[in-house]
């Protein structure tokens, strides 16, 4: 397991600090010095501080790779579980240097923002620093190391682990290389998918700032409900497996498919990610993280003849021919005879993964999207869309030492492995993902009840009004509600505090795409899906939902805490780079009608007033369930 | 490699940008401007500029006059930069009927100014460069004309940087795009940029929000 750097960085990091001090000791605050220095254009002593912070962590910072040819047929062949599954890292709290302030601290290089909200209510307890730098990685012994961006040096980033009721701040330096060419962007922007944050740490996709900048996202680490619950929050409204990633407007696929995402988890009384002790509401979920609580982020991959990511600029990232788990090719993974808690992550660009398991096994979800399900629900196959996250345990209780079980994806398009020879005749190797060895036995306390948690009280009385987002492609763009995103422009208010159904459709039956829709901030349930009651999987909180060409999703959201813009969108990476986005807003009216008029100030003729809400009261019963 | 490639992707030149991926990626194609001009597609049009192709037909009734419209005030934006470093293409994805005479008179009926080609050629070759530089990866969609992609593709050839926007989009999107892929600026200038942005944000947020007490005390709780 590769290990940054961090007690080296962070002694040359202090440095400097005490070098500016002694520099302007003759009366004049640092801070004046730095905005003098920014307003003679100088800025030799904020440079200098960087320069110095960084050059000891990043001295082996490598070089872009030239272009490879354009677009190999197929990447080369890799074989086949020669790596064991490589963990990430937890990221250790750090003392940030200046700490983090209210108000953006321009002149130590933080890019603008609004000021945090609420932040001496949620003053953060613990602090993180992540950068973004180019490094080689890995993914395969075969193709050798290739050039990739990453959080604080390796891929997937280093996974954050937190605890609801502390308030963090995660600081986020821009260390791409200034004089970037080809494939991405060097401007980036981190989105916490999906925090409940406020609006200026959400990552909003035009808020990106670019390399030498760096900005301080506040996850205060609460749960939804926060002000109508009381300190500290209704534990039902918990969500457990989040995933950062870069969200930079119309470079959001190229920026993660070269490597800028990682996992985020929360624990709390309930779900402590032990096993063993906790209070009486403890769950005892397979668990410690690494352990028993595994990670496995899904992507998909081309490489070029000589090993290198194929990368090159044109739009589209390619459809990948290498599956990939927590960055390596087709690894293994050594298991004892107990059950196994896996947080499954679809990290894109754009592939839905149908994963199965070889020998009859069975997944047992017990989360979607990080929220857990009333009641565990078995299932032989799961679906997984971009962004998506499944929390499933295997039991391997069952499995004979010295066998193997095979994670499959059952919707291929897979080629170029090494053939070897399988003691399963009932696998086929190019549809494998990873393989799980069963080499010894090990003590399991874990337990997966049947009830799970409860859900939050869905009332329909609540809601303020219904609103319609139509995702569709017309002239060859692709628009919601007939109109394109544009980060300046809100097709909604919604008031905070309030309630509202929204009605998402796929208009888009010629195509055969499905949308991953993708709604921030807050979580919501699926009421209906095409009319009918939604499946047990579908029941909990979701923040993606996968709407199908000719579906009909209807979902009830509260809209809490926090102020300001956020997003709606499709989050096949490929589409929200073409603009399939809808900014709106949580403010304190609601506003009447939704996508009224284009940045122009032009009327929208696909605008609608929204649908009364009785309505829906008539529709569905008190439990949410249509009548 | 088709005969017809050999002669139009000839041997790279050495003054082409590093980064770029040159000709044997964008194809020397000969096409015709709508001043019935002959002109190499990556040595005359894509080498060292900033380039925004977006594809049209001119019987097209249903989105390009729009699409076309706002490209005009684009290019009303961009001013002078326009035929300097920032060049605008539109190429004909109906060749057939779209000859440099129809384009001419296109051009013209839309107010396009100098700096801004129409172009067209053989059937060949520019489906070869819309599968290059804007395809769906959609079989249906890529070979239905009237679900061409209404997207402009942006390409700065120096330093090899690609973006896109929808032709639907305010002429202000389409102009910041282009910064997108323009060269990171000094560090300095960034930062001054920095503070022009905080204050905007500032006049924005700190009038939009009402403090938390106004809040809290109009949801009936403590303050």
């Amino acid at each position: 397991m590769k290990k940054v750097p961090r007690e080296s960085a962070k002694s040359k990091k202090q440095k400097p600090n005490t070098i500016e001090q002694t520099t302007h000791g003759n009366g004049m605050t640092r801070r004046t010095a730095l905005k003098l220095g920014a307003a003679a254009g100088t800025l030799t002593v904020l440079t200098s501080r960087k320069s110095l912070a960084t050059s000891m962590m990043f001295d082996t910072v490598p070089p872009e790779p030239t272009v490879c040819s354009p677009n190999p047929t197929h990447s080369p062949a890799t074989t086949p579980f020669v790596q064991a599954l490589p963990i990430p890292p937890v990221l250790r709290p750090f003392k940030l240097n200046p700490a983090p302030t209210k108000s953006a601290n321009l002149a130590a290089g933080e890019a603008p923002r609004a000021d945090h909200q609420r932040w001496e209510e949620f003053l953060p307890q613990n602090n993180y620093d992540m950068n973004l730098i180019p490094a080689n990685h890995t993914f395969h012994p075969d193709l050798g190391p290739t050039y990739c961006w990453t959080y604080n040096g390796i891929y997937p980033g280093p996974t954050i682990i937190g605890q609801y009721g502390i308030p963090i701040v995660v600081r986020f330096h821009n260390n791409l290389p200034v004089d970037h060419t080809g494939f991405g962007s060097n401007t980036h922007t981190t989105h916490l998918h999906n925090g409940h944050t406020a609006s200026e740490s959400d990552g909003f996709a035009g808020d990106f700032w670019g390399p030498g900048f760096f900005k301080d996202h506040h996850y205060p680490n609460i749960y939804a409900g926060y002000d109508t619950f009381g300190a500290p929050g209704d534990p039902r409204e918990a969500m457990r497996t989040f995933w950062y990633h870069d969200h930079r407007h119309s470079f959001t696929a190229t920026n993660n498919y070269r490597g800028l995402n990682g996992m985020f988890l929360l624990y709390d009384d309930i779900d402590t990610g032990y096993e063993t002790g906790g209070d009486h509401n403890a769950l005892h979920l397979p668990g410690q993280y690494g352990l028993y609580d595994i990670p496995l982020n899904f992507t998909d991959k081309k490489f070029c003849p000589d090993g290198q990511m194929f990368a090159t600029a044109p739009d589209a990232v390619p459809a990948g021919d290498k599956f990939i788990v927590n960055g390596a090719i087709q690894p293994f993974f050594q298991v004892a005879q107990r059950k196994y808690r896996f947080r499954m992550l679809n990290s894109g660009p754009a592939r839905i993964w149908t994963f199965s398991l070889s020998g009859g096994k069975k997944f047992i979800l017990i989360a979607t999207d990080g929220n857990l399900l009333e009641h565990p629900v078995e299932k032989d196959s799961l679906e997984l869309h971009v962004s998506s996250r499944y929390d499933a345990v295997i039991d391997f209780s069952d499995v004979p030492i010295g066998q193997s079980i095979y994670l499959s994806n059952i919707a291929p398009q897979f080629v170029s492995n090494a053939p070897e020879p399988l003691p399963d005749p009932n696998v086929n190797i190019n549809n494998v993902v990873m393989r799980f060895d069963v080499t010894t036995t090990a003590q399991d306390h874990s337990v997966v009840p049947d009830t799970l948690c409860q859900y939050p009280d869905l009332n329909l009385n609540e809601v303020v009004t219904t609103r319609i987002w139509n995702f569709n492609l017309e002239n060859g763009q692709f628009k919601v509600n007939g109109l394109i995103f544009d980060a300046n422009r809100a097709d909604a208010t919604v008031k905070q505090g309030t309630a509202e159904t929204w009605i998402i459709r796929n208009k888009l039956p010629a195509s055969g795409w499905t949308h991953p829709v993708h709604i921030h901030l807050e979580e919501g349930r699926i009421l209906s899906r095409n009319g009918a009651p939604p499946p047990p999987e579908e029941s909990g909180r979701r923040d993606v939902y996968p709407i199908r060409p000719g579906e009909e999703v209807h979902i009830f959201l509260r809209f809490r805490e926090w102020f300001g813009k956020y997003m709606i969108h499709c989050h096949n990476l490929g589409h929200e780079d073409n603009f399939m986005l809808v900014r709106w807003d949580v403010g304190t009216e609601t506003s009447l009608v939704t996508s009224p008029v284009d940045s122009l100030g032009n009327p929208n003729p696909e605008a609608q007033p929204n649908p009364d809400p009785p309505i829906l009261s008539r529709l569905y019963n008190k439990k949410g369930v249509l009548a | 490699m088709n005969r017809r490639d050999l002669l139009t992707c000839h041997v790279t030149d050495k003054s082409r940008p590093a980064a770029s991926m040159g000709p044997e990626f964008y194809t020397n194609a000969v096409l015709r401007t709508h001043e019935n001009k002959p002109v190499k597609f990556y040595d005359d049009l894509i080498r060292g500029k900033i380039s925004l192709i977006n594809f049209i037909y001119t019987g097209c009734t249903k989105s390009c006059p729009r699409s076309t419209g706002n490209l005009v005030k684009a290019q009303k934006l961009l001013g002078d930069r326009v035929g300097r470093d920032v060049f605008m293409y539109s190429i004909t994805i109906k060749p057939e009927e779209d000859d440099p005479e129809v384009l001419r008179s296109y051009a013209r009926s839309h107010g396009a100014r100098p700096g801004w080609l129409f172009l067209t050629g053989s059937d060949y070759d520019l489906t070869t460069i819309r599968f290059k530089l804007a395809r769906w990866d959609h079989p249906k969609l890529d070979f239905d004309p009237d679900q061409h992609t209404g997207m402009v593709r942006y390409i700065n050839d120096s330093l090899n940087l690609w973006t896109m926007c929808p032709t639907y989009a305010t002429p202000r999107q389409l102009v910041e795009c282009v910064s997108w892929i323009e060269p990171t600026k000094p560090f300095a200038a960034r930062l001054r940029e920095n503070y022009v942005k905080q204050a905007e944000i500032d006049r924005e947020t700190r009038q939009a929000e009402p403090p938390r007490s106004v809040f809290r005390r109009a949801h009936g709780w403590p303050a």
